[in-house]
């Protein structure tokens, strides 16, 4: 089977796993007055495993699910996780970055944008609630709180993921050097 | 060949935000029985066994996490309770002389509320998803249409008022919570029979605001807020009368026209498992 279709496969089952265990599961586990919104996560880790194109697209099936599967207005998580999702991919694109920390700084920016982008956007659409002090500091713990998980999900994302991207030529050349046989040095 | 590269990148994306953006335009604008409306609710129903299914499987997780965050929270209430404690002994006094009183009394009205309740067609329901975010505050319940859940229906746990019901599916009814931005309801204070409207704090799902009371209202507190029911046929509400809210924490600014009236919701909108939709109002109550 082509890789692009494995790919396509995998991204369509994380997604669908991703949105049932949030509407199911995660929504419902109250962690300091609020609870973890795992799909922003998703999103971010897809852009930063397999780019910019697929993790928008994947962004925008992603939030069309959950507008649909919660009733709610339709595009409005689309357009949020298609900028997570395409932010995260330009940075693997641009800088790709190799610290261990990565996942975790690149989950709490997703989580904060998804928490900041939802709030913005249905203030944009008349939602008619005060911008107060209260609802920041619940947007930001909210944003931690998304950030906790963001390690293992990033493992599972990866886990489920890696078998179909394309290998990668950095860990490719990584593994050559270290299996020795194809150093620079050890050439005649 | 890199170029390619840019211009189909930038095409995709060009193409997802247009195409959000129209979805957008085309679900807000959409009436309640519009086409995209009925597939959602068509998606819903789909859903709703599997997430009925998640949401008993993974009911131990909740309860364990709930657990550890009960613990943290017992901790912060411990103080108030005690206060409580004090006041409550206090009124055990008071209350000895009336409770024989008031057993007589209630002994007659016991079966008259019952029959109340029965009238009410009051249908029992799990609470099966929530959303995510802060502004949002709806819960996704395991009974429909079928059922007779109807949108507007009102939505109680023993301890009081939970929200209403907005959308429906056969199977399945979105609640919007009293703590969610869009909710409103008309209120007056049992105490003193003052009115006015309740609204949530946003960002604070343990809290509420009263508002549009006036400057001689005399609202203290702990006073209880209940809901006030229908006080002009023209603009029937849609909840019956004196349905508990929740219980006054602070004024601010007592006597003026700018009064905030801070408010405790009696039901824990974080912690719901089973909740009752009234599917019928007897208008003669509401």
């Amino acid at each position: 089977m082509p890789t692009a279709t494995v790919l396509a496969l995998r991204l369509t089952a994380l997604g669908l796993l991703a949105v049932l265990l949030q509407v199911s599961a995660v929504s419902q586990l109250t962690v300091f007055g609020t609870n973890a919104d795992v799909v922003p996560l998703v999103v971010a880790f897809v852009g930063l495993l397999a780019g910019t194109v697929n993790a928008a697209i994947f962004g925008f099936v992603a939030g069309l699910f959950i507008d649909t599967a919660l009733i709610g207005t339709l595009g409005l998580s689309s357009l949020v996780y298609v900028a997570i999702g395409y932010g995260a991919g330009r940075l693997r694109e641009l800088r790709d970055p190799q610290s261990a920390l990565v996942p975790l700084a690149v989950g709490a920016v997703a989580s904060a944008a998804a928490a900041f982008g939802f709030a913005l956007m249905q203030f944009l659409l008349g939602a008619e609630a005060p911008v107060s002090f209260e609802l920041i500091r619940q947007l930001v713990v909210a944003t931690l709180v998304s950030t906790l998980v963001a390690l293992p999900v990033y493992a599972g994302v990866r886990r489920g993921l890696l078998p179909a991207l394309p290998d990668d030529p950095r860990r490719r050349r990584r593994r050559a050097y270290t299996t020795g046989g194809l150093s620079p040095l050890s050439r005649p | 060949m890199h170029d390619k590269t840019i211009r189909r990148r930038r095409a995709v994306l060009l193409g997802l935000v247009v195409g959000s953006l129209l979805l957008l335009t085309a679900s807000f604008g959409e009436s309640a029985g519009g086409g995209l409306g009925a597939i959602q609710r068509g998606v819903s129903t789909v859903l709703t066994p599997v997430q009925e299914g998640a949401s008993r499987a993974l009911k131990p997780v909740r309860d364990g996490v709930g657990w550890v965050g009960d613990t943290f929270d017992a901790k912060g209430e411990n103080e108030q309770l005690r206060a409580d404690l004090a006041q409550a002994r206090r009124f055990k006094v008071d209350a000895e002389a009336l409770r024989r009183e008031n057993a007589q009394m209630r002994d007659l009205l016991d079966l008259n509320d019952r029959l109340q309740i029965q009238d009410m067609g009051l249908v029992a329901a799990r609470v099966i998803g929530r959303t995510p975010n802060v502004l949002n505050q709806v819960v996704k319940i395991n009974q429909g249409s079928s059922d007779g859940v109807r949108p507007g229906h009102p939505v109680v746990t023993g301890r009081g008022l939970v929200g209403t019901v907005d959308t429906v599916t056969s199977n399945s009814a979105f609640v919007t919570l009293v703590t969610d931005a869009d909710f409103g309801a008309g209120v007056k204070i049992s105490e003193g029979g003052i009115t006015g409207t309740v609204r949530p704090a946003a960002g604070a799902p343990r809290e509420l605001r009263m508002e549009d009371t006036e400057a001689t209202d005399d609202v203290r507190r702990d006073d209880t807020l209940v809901t006030s029911g229908t006080s002009d046929p023209e603009f029937p509400s849609p909840f019956p009368p004196d349905v508990p809210i929740g219980k006054v924490t602070e004024v601010e600014d007592p006597g003026s026209d700018s009064q905030v009236i801070h408010v405790m919701p009696f039901v824990d909108v974080r912690d719901l498992d089973f909740v009752e939709v009234i599917t019928k109002m007897d208008p003669s109550r509401s």
